[in-house]
């Protein structure tokens, strides 16, 4: 086992409800290989800035807040948490042994030759497939989806629990031919417990303006309850868990 | 079928009834009954009195003629026919009338404010008589005046009623009224004393007050056709009966807290038996506990726009307590309690009655889901740790005003609002002169000297501010108690308690999160004090990060715990009135913005003017590392120091809470498990968005019924001031996404 690896935080956020079961302590790290058009922590963007934290300085605080964690537990978030392998594995060890659940958030954009044992170690991975189309998802995050699907191949070989999440944006991914494709995409996954369909919203725009790069969906709206509740539909309608 | 038959068949003893004869309820909430049709058809003639009443500039109506007594008005209906409960403060609904004997100073403002003539006959009466308020006044001493002119001392009962007794109001159910009258009449016939001298002379005169209070209770209830000398029959009379004991509270008391007390599991004990018997149905019963809960929601009181500016919203503190744990270890979660909080179904969600439910995470999980179910759907609910309260109050005990245990029927509490620990602090930097008006104020002391302030030099000061401030706050509350005995005695709540009361000393301290931040900036930064022309400190200049309460951090957390302790430690030191005994609250109420605004620039980076946090919240937006690590350091603050009760706001908006409804109730029950484990006291749950509160604030008509929680009760928030608006969307709203 790696030995106190440090690694570059973030923040944290001590109650987080919406990324994973329950309420968890939601560790978000520095650094992503993505650049997503809604990303909504574009501060989070740059790598080796933050602050240095190591596993175990973090485990000495997620531990204070155990009775909270009882139902939920831990989610690594970012940025990107795979970019930082070394330290989520042994973070993972370590919260284990103290009885912690731990979930990755991630947009499976590092390969598995670095990101293997996290994914395989992980009680939960929030898997966020930007889009079912190659060419749509580079255009969305600048890379393509292979990464991601091949983590999904392979918690479904583990049978190992996947939530997928998948951002809902007019005038891009909020399209009826682009969903039904991914929904069927999914239908065979077996690990796919359950599909969070997100609204795009703006609520990270603000951190925008004091970004070099061009923030491009100011004028995008946000899907209204109608369209979400068609989305969703596509994918009730395979009796897939979608919400 | 008879109740089982135990103790309280003997002698006063209404937790002896509940422990032999209620039914826990484990289920959920599906066996609920939908409003009747007399229901709805009555809750929209009470709306429209309310629209008017709003339209009218926040009072219906008053009646300026009659001074308020228990037997002063003639019965006043809603609407006669379907009514199912009755009984009003006045002849017409939401008429307000004058209740003088606490101050007719306030009843004179009161009326000025609202254009109404005095009336001449009520005048007549006060050149011959004093209130409470002229004694109090009468016996004030110089430094009090002064340290209440300049607010280090605020909020003060000496111009209205006290409130914050809770009478025991199922008394006049369980037992009928006659027996009440018996059982007084026998306490004082049977008064065993020594010597007469005051404090006995005062007990004879009060029993005798007592049971003329309990005849004129019988009387009122006999203008609306109802014999209550004899105990409730069944779950109708059971409801009115206890109805009839609070409004005569309310008719003879403009106090400031009105607490129903812990009804609901008691009132079940009569609903199962109905039901068993086939007495009435569940729609029927709920019907019944509907018109109730809408009586409690009319309770008004006339008072002024000031006292409205520090309490506002109209508010009477209709607190009722539902669940808990029994010390036998069954939980007291009864149908009756789902029926309470469905009247926020219902009826729509309301401030009042200020529903508090005595959480432990052992309640039923049923249970626990609907509570947040409904607290998700209308912010209505306040929640108190029933772990902490049951072993120093055992399991019945109710919540007077918002966060105060009070076991029913047994004790009471002389309220005595709160001191501003901020301008104390600011006292101490000031060598005890007023950073607002220059006036010293507290005993002259060195001030703080040079280009940066001292932590231990502080502290020093501060604890000396603190000890003069602690002897002359209990002295001033002495003054205000003995002068509420003597001149505005609760006599039909005194009635329904037992002749031995057991009385606290209710202190308060306001500004708490100021203060520890304040002392955390001068500990860990450099705080630079700015002098005036006048050589006192009216701002600071920061440099340098600080610890901030609110974020789980040991190092300030424990300044929070230490300055809790010191100030209650000082106050227990001082001779108290009656023999009661001396607890503290941290709890603002809505207060924290004017005595923000009656205090200047605080070490901690807040300016002059701007508001502290309510209760015991860290500052608004300082708890930045989500609401976990704000709720850890709140439920840090010790109980023990402070039995008064700790508020804390939780404001939350729904989306941040879970992504599904389940996952939001499910969500909510493990934070409040965990926050109750944690030794947290008590939390306002508010769920709701930003952008509601805003378009509220622009269209009020449209949101008459919309509810937030603030430090330990609930408000329309339509009727709160500009102000006050604003600073409920300015407190921190946890929102992660």
């Amino acid at each position: 086992m790696p030995n106190n690896t440090v690694g570059y935080v973030h923040s944290i956020e001590t109650f987080g409800a919406l990324d994973g079961p329950g309420i968890r302590y939601i560790l978000f790290l520095q650094g992503c290989p993505l650049k997503c058009l809604y990303c909504h922590n574009p501060d989070a963007l740059e790598t080796n800035s933050g602050t240095i934290k190591s596993v175990d300085e973090v485990l000495n605080d997620v531990v204070r807040y155990k009775s909270f964690l009882s139902g939920g537990g831990i989610t690594l978030s970012g940025g990107e948490p795979l970019l930082q392998s070394d330290f989520c594995e042994e973070l993972i060890d370590k919260a284990h042994v103290l009885g912690f659940h731990v979930a990755i958030d991630t947009s499976g954009g590092m390969p598995l030759s670095v990101c293997k044992n996290v994914i395989e170690k992980a009680d939960l991975l929030l898997l966020d497939i930007k889009a079912i189309d190659a060419e749509l998802c580079r255009k969305i995050s600048g890379q393509d989806n292979s990464n991601a699907l091949k983590i999904l191949n392979l918690r479904e070989q583990l049978k190992k629990p996947v939530w997928i999440r998948h951002v809902v944006v007019p005038g891009l991914t909020l399209d009826k031919n682009h969903l039904t494709a991914l929904a069927d995409y999914l239908m065979p996954f077996k690990c796919v417990e359950r599909i969070d369909l997100l609204p795009f919203h703006k609520l990270g725009e603000y951190k925008w303006e004091n970004m070099k790069r061009k923030y491009e969906l100011w004028d995008t709206p946000t899907p209204t309850n109608e369209e979400m509740k068609e989305a969703i539909k596509i994918f009730l309608d395979r009796r897939l868990p979608a919400n | 079928m008879e109740f089982n038959s135990g103790s309280w068949n003997n002698q006063i003893d209404v937790r002896d009834f509940i422990s032999r004869n209620y039914t826990p309820y484990d289920g959920d909430e599906s066996f609920l009954s939908e409003p009747t049709g007399r229901t709805l058809a009555l809750w929209d003639e009470v709306r429209d009195y309310m629209d008017k009443e709003r339209d009218r500039g926040g009072v219906y109506d008053i009646d300026t003629h009659t001074i308020s007594t228990i037997t002063s008005h003639n019965p006043g209906y809603i609407d006669k026919d379907i009514e199912q409960i009755v009984g009003l403060q006045t002849d017409e609904p939401l008429k307000r009338a004058i209740m003088p004997f606490g101050g007719i100073r306030m009843v004179h403002t009161s009326l000025d404010a609202y254009g109404r003539e005095r009336d001449e006959n009520v005048e007549n009466v006060f050149k011959y008589r004093k209130t409470h308020n002229d004694g109090v006044f009468d016996a004030y001493t110089p430094e009090m005046r002064k340290a209440r002119k300049s607010h280090i001392i605020t909020g003060l009962p000496d111009a209205y009623g006290r409130g914050r007794v809770i009478g025991d109001y199922r008394r006049v159910a369980l037992y009928g009224v006659d027996y009440l009258i018996d059982l007084k009449v026998d306490a004082k016939n049977n008064y065993k004393f020594e010597v007469l001298d005051g404090n006995e002379i005062r007990i004879l005169e009060e029993l005798a007050e007592q049971i003329r209070a309990l005849k004129e209770l019988k009387e009122m209830a006999a203008s609306y056709g109802c014999d209550i000398g004899h105990p409730a029959a069944d779950t109708k009379e059971a409801v009115q009966w206890l109805y009839f004991g609070y409004l005569a509270a309310v008719k003879e008391q403009n106090g400031a807290a009105m607490s129903l007390g812990r009804t609901s599991t008691f009132l079940d004990i009569y609903a199962e038996r109905d039901l068993a018997e086939g007495r009435f149905t569940e729609a029927q019963i709920q019907e019944i506990v509907d018109h109730f809960i809408m009586k409690l929601r009319m309770v008004r009181f006339l008072r002024t726009p000031a006292y409205d500016e520090l309490f506002s919203g109209d508010p009477t503190w209709v607190t009722e307590c539902i669940g808990g744990i029994s010390t036998d270890g069954r939980h007291m979660v009864t149908k009756m309690s789902y029926r309470y909080l469905h009247t926020l179904n219902n009826l729509g969600s309301a401030p009042e009655p200020n529903l508090t439910v005595l959480w432990s995470p052992r309640l039923p999980e049923a249970f626990k889901k609907y509570c947040t179910k409904t607290s998700i759907k209308t912010s209505s609910i306040q929640y108190e740790n029933d772990e902490l309260m049951r072993q120093k109050h055992g399991d019945d005990y109710g919540i007077a005003c918002c966060v105060s245990a009070t076991r029913i029927g047994k004790q009471m509490q002389f309220f005595g609002a709160r001191t501003n620990l901020a301008k104390a602090l600011l006292y101490a930097i000031n060598g005890g002169r007023d950073e607002i008006s220059g006036e010293q104020v507290a005993p002259e002391l060195l001030a703080c000297r040079g280009n940066l302030l001292d932590y231990d030099d502080v502290v020093k000061k501060f604890d000396y501010v603190c000890e003069w401030l602690s002897q002359l706050y209990i002295n001033t509350l002495n003054i205000i108690h003995y002068m509420h005995d003597k001149y505005s005695y609760e006599k039909i709540q005194m009635a329904l308690h037992d002749e031995d009361v057991f009385r606290t000393f209710a202190c308060g301290i306001a500004g708490l999160s100021v203060v520890v931040d304040s002392l955390s900036a001068i500990k860990y930064a450099k705080v630079k004090p700015i002098r005036d022309s006048r050589n006192i400190v009216v701002d600071f200049e920061i440099d340098g990060d600080y610890p901030k309460f609110g974020n789980n951090d040991p190092r300030v957390d424990e300044i929070a715990v230490s300055v809790v302790k010191m100030f209650m430690k000082k106050l227990e030191c001082h001779h108290t009135y009656r023999g009661s005994k001396a607890t503290l609250s941290i709890l603002t109420i809505t207060s924290n913005v004017v005595y923000g605004k009656n205090t200047g620039s605080t070490p901690d980076g807040r300016k002059g003017g701007e508001p502290f946090a309510p209760g015991a919240n860290p500052m608004h937006g300082r708890d930045s590392s989500g609401c976990v690590a704000s709720m850890m350091s709140v439920a840090k603050l010790p109980y023990d120091y402070s039995e008064d009760g700790i508020s804390y706001t939780f404001s939350i908006v729904p989306d941040a809470l879970g992504r599904t409804k389940d996952d939001k109730a499910q969500n909510l029950v493990q934070l409040l498990d965990s926050y109750f484990t944690e030794g947290g006291h008590h939390i306002n749950v508010n769920v709701i968005r930003k952008e509601v509160l805003l378009d509220a604030m622009d269209h009020p008509e449209l949101y008459p019924q919309l509810t937030i929680r603030v430090s330990g009760y609930a408000v329309n928030f339509v009727k709160l001031s500009r102000e006050q608006q604003l600073d409920v969307i300015n407190r921190t709203f946890h929102t992660r996404f």
